[in-house]
């Protein structure tokens, strides 16, 4: 298992380079961000020239890339056009996002398997018939819809939550948000543990178990759930990373100051230091969520073995 | 794995913990109200500015808005006119409208204790227009004697750090040289790139940047970087303009739209930009409490006069044509809910008959006609390649919707699908740089936001030859000419008319199209009053009262 884990977490280093050189690369054919900088007005060419050499960026992409990367190893992400450190951009960022994440989780993981475990145990009844149509229309629904619905009736027409979220981010202003930007997933979730249940319910093994005379319970936490959350965890997985990147849209609708509006507000200004630098981290996340669902599969089923 | 069950209530115990708090938040302004004694703060939505926070280096709304409640400049722009009136300066004298002699107020300080006297002006403005500082407003000093030693046109080497044409001459006096004649000069100084700083901003930068210090009527309390700056009122602000409440809380939104929603909610106060898509209902949502009024931002459609195609004889005829293609009327009315005004000039109403605004100046060609539009561009020789493409950058803005409205007006005038179409560009920043660099096949939207109320900074930075934001690259000796002779006149209503007279000349040769003169629309709660906007389209912070 060890050697696993060190052979993975090499695997990685490839990734994250060509990663990087990726999002460097398309970040720098968008064009030259300085011409962004002045507004409705051409900075003089003197400011513009000195601008671009505050940036490093009057030398040619592969010397850029280089030095980023230099700097990167040593925890210097760079730069800001407005002055600040994308460190200090990060550190304000990332906590929100993973709050946010970690409620999207949570609800993904307690509503959705929830949900799968009693679809997926009464197939073909009323009750799987109807989480099996709400699951379509919220995959159907577009987030954005289901974001502004919930923004303007919970939050402006009943006013019981704040239809955005304050700068501090605390958890309880988060639920609505979370629960929005887990939708989708939830949604999946529920399908991808009903059909795993209901595929394993005939297994030779819960036949078993139900011979022996074990508590019903007993047989499906133990030994029906446990072997068919493999690709429920899988899913989960990847979902962390998309999750932290790609909640852009919720995040803008509640106001919320993390990554998804960093990236986008990097990606308007064109501004490659801050760009680069979230993208890497988001990176990073990814791969480390992929090798702990990898990891857990042999918690999950002890067959699976790590040579 | 005996801990999996473990794990597994865990989670579920959070879960009901963030249940039972569900829906706890909200409700909440976050603001102790102080009732009518002018303590109440209020919260006003805000985007993150683009540049560090130096009255220089910002050019962008966000940014100018907490320079304006920061800093108190020589002159200050009245906000309902927009006339310059005198702030910090007891008087700017000038016998030849070249050279002028300072004096400021005594008894003014910088919130620090700091007083500030000539020397915080002249260097600030040094600071300011040296390129090693990289301020991107530096060209407001371009007219300063000595400036191309201190910020040397192509990049080179500056061989000074000082402009040469200013002096201090006493305590609080100073003298301003320009390199050439501009009589309007004094009334420019009202912008935020010409306020004083104090020591503290040479001494330390870094720490200043954080939490800059002014002399304005509001200090900053806290500022987190990227969500909120609490600005609070300074009691010991030496100027008339005292702030009539406790402070502002300004709050970063990553969406106007979301702002509005606060506002509709009643945990925000004030919203100084109503987006596009909630025009319609600002009025019955919010009744007395939208504001709709003019700013001085003019929109206009420039061409690539470096394109041959677009600049050979015969053309001012297809730019006139295309200019009276346009249903100006409909085209406000419908898209923008009348938050803009048809353009009958290349200025703005916010200057005033007085300032230089002339209604009509444009005449015919900027109305709607289309059977003469056609006629026009046929005898001009044709829409070059029997095609217009309008650019316009798609990532804010909602520049999409006019353009497909102009240029459906044109294919109805022309009786041809094809005679227009948009050519939208992915980014600003890909769109300011196909501009620069003279890439533009077609005309391209251009906005002008003024910098301050002169008819000059309408006409001068915009058309005058190689200006620094003729982006069209449009060239008229005959217009250069009245231009200069207008800077050199000392005697405002003969320079307003030749400006005026320089604006014919632009009309006759259809050097750009003004389309629409554009409003600032803000909406408030009923907790505040007396909201207003100034002709820059900001909140006149300092006026407005909680109650």
């Amino acid at each position: 298992m060890g050697r696993y884990v060190i052979r993975r977490l090499l695997q990685m280093i490839p990734v994250f380079i060509g990663a990087t050189l990726l999002i460097f690369l398309m970040v720098n054919v968008m064009g030259d961000p300085i011409a962004g900088l002045c507004g409705d007005r051409q900075c003089d060419p003197a400011t513009a020239t000195q601008l671009r050499k505050e940036f490093g960026l009057d030398k040619p992409v592969w010397q850029q890339y280089a030095t980023y990367m230099g700097n990167v190893f040593t925890g210097d992400f760079g730069t800001a056009f407005n002055g600040q450190e994308v460190t200090e951009l990060m550190s304000t960022a990332f906590p929100v996002t993973i709050r946010l994440t970690v409620v999207a989780i949570v609800f993904e993981v307690v509503i959705g398997i929830a949900l799968g475990v009693i679809t997926g145990l009464r197939r073909g009844r009323p009750v799987d018939t109807g989480v099996l149509l709400i699951t379509l229309v919220v995959i159907s629904v577009p987030t954005f819809v289901t974001g502004l619905l919930l923004q303007l009736l919970l939050g402006v027409k009943w006013g019981w939550i704040s239809p955005s979220v304050s700068s501090d981010a605390p958890f309880d202003e988060l639920i609505v948000p979370g629960l929005v930007l887990a939708s989708v997933s939830l949604a999946y979730v529920t399908r991808l543990t009903r059909t795993s249940i209901a595929e394993n319910r005939r297994a030779d093994y819960v036949r078993t178990a139900v011979a022996k005379g074990l508590p019903r319970r007993r047989v499906i936490t133990r030994h029906l759930l446990r072997n068919s959350l493999i690709p429920v965890v899988t899913f989960i997985g990847t979902d962390i990373g998309a999750l932290m990147g790609g909640a852009i849209v919720t995040e803008r609708i509640f106001n919320i100051h993390g990554v998804g509006f960093q990236l986008y507000q990097g990606i308007l200004r064109q501004n490659t230091q801050t760009v680069v630098g979230f993208v890497t981290v988001l990176v990073l996340v990814f791969l480390v969520a992929n090798l702990l669902v990898d990891l857990l599969y042999a918690v999950l089923d002890p067959r699976i073995r790590y040579a | 794995m005996r801990g999996a069950t473990h794990a597994r209530w865990a989670v579920c115990a959070t879960a009901a913990a963030l249940a039972a708090t569900a829906c706890g938040g909200g409700g909440d302004g976050g603001d102790s109200g102080g009732g009518g004694d002018g303590s109440g703060v209020l919260s006003s939505s805000w985007g993150d500015p683009q540049n560090p926070l130096e009255p220089a280096n910002t050019n962008e709304v966000q940014g100018g808005k907490v320079l304006d409640m920061l800093f108190r400049g020589l002159k200050r722009y009245d906000a309902e006119t927009g006339k310059a009136n005198d702030m910090l300066a007891e008087k700017i004298e000038t016998s030849d409208s070249q050279n002028f002699t300072v004096t400021v107020k005594s008894g003014w300080t910088f919130s620090n204790g700091e007083a500030v006297s000539a020397k915080s002006f002249v260097d600030a403005w040094n600071y300011g227009a040296s390129l090693k500082n990289n301020q991107k407003n530096a060209y407001f000093f371009g007219y300063i004697d000595g400036y191309d030693k201190v910020h040397p046109e192509d990049g080179g080497k500056q061989t000074a750090d000082t402009l040469s044409g200013l002096k201090v001459t006493g305590d609080n006096t100073f003298t301003v040289k320009l390199n050439q004649k501009f009589s309007t000069f004094p009334d420019t100084l009202g912008y935020a790139a010409f306020a004083p700083l104090p020591k503290a901003f040479f001494d330390d930068h870094a720490t200043w940047l954080k939490k800059p210090v002014g002399n304005g009527p509001y200090t900053i309390d806290s500022y987190a970087k990227g969500s909120v700056m609490k600005m609070r009122k300074w009691d010991k602000y030496p100027g008339e303009d005292k702030a009539e409440n406790g402070g502002v809380d300004l709050k970063v939104y990553t969406d106007n739209n979301t702002a509005y929603t606060d506002l509709m909610a009643g945990n925000l106060d004030l919203v100084d930009d109503v987006p596009a898509a909630q025009l319609k209902n600002a009025k019955s949502d919010l009744g007395d409490r939208y504001i709709n009024t003019p700013a001085g931002i003019i929109q206009t459609l420039a061409f690539p006069f470096y394109d041959k195609n677009w600049d050979k004889d015969g053309m001012e005829k297809v730019r006139t044509g295309l200019s009276m293609a346009i249903n100006r009327k409909q085209i406000t009315e419908t898209i923008f809910q009348k938050t803009r005004t048809p353009a009958t000039d290349w200025t703005s109403p916010v200057l005033g008959e007085a300032g230089g605004f002339k209604e009509g100046l444009c005449g015919d060609a900027c109305e709607y006609d289309p059977a003469k539009a056609k006629k026009m561009i046929a005898d001009g020789g044709g829409l070059p390649g029997g095609q217009v493409k309008i650019s316009y950058n798609a990532d804010t803005g909602s520049h999409k919707e006019w353009v497909d409205a102009v240029c459906n007006s044109v294919n109805n005038a022309l009786g041809n699908d094809k005679a227009c179409v948009g050519n939208p560009v992915g980014t600003f920043a890909d769109f300011r740089n196909q501009i620069t660099q003279s890439k533009m096949s077609g005309p391209f939207r251009a906005g002008w936001q003024m910098d301050y109320p002169l008819i000059q900074n309408f006409l001068q930075p915009l058309y005058y030859t190689n200006a620094s934001s003729n982006d069209g690259k449009w060239t008229s000796k005959e217009f250069d000419d009245l231009v200069d002779k207008a800077n050199a006149e000392t005697d405002q209503p003969k320079a307003i008319s030749l400006f005026q007279q320089a604006e014919e000349v632009l009309r006759d040769d259809m050097g750009a199209i003004p389309l629409w003169y554009q409003n600032g629309s803000a909406g408030y709660s009923d907790r505040i009053s007396n909201v207003a906007l100034n002709p820059f389209s900001l909140p006149v912070y300092n006026e407005i009262k909680v109650s």
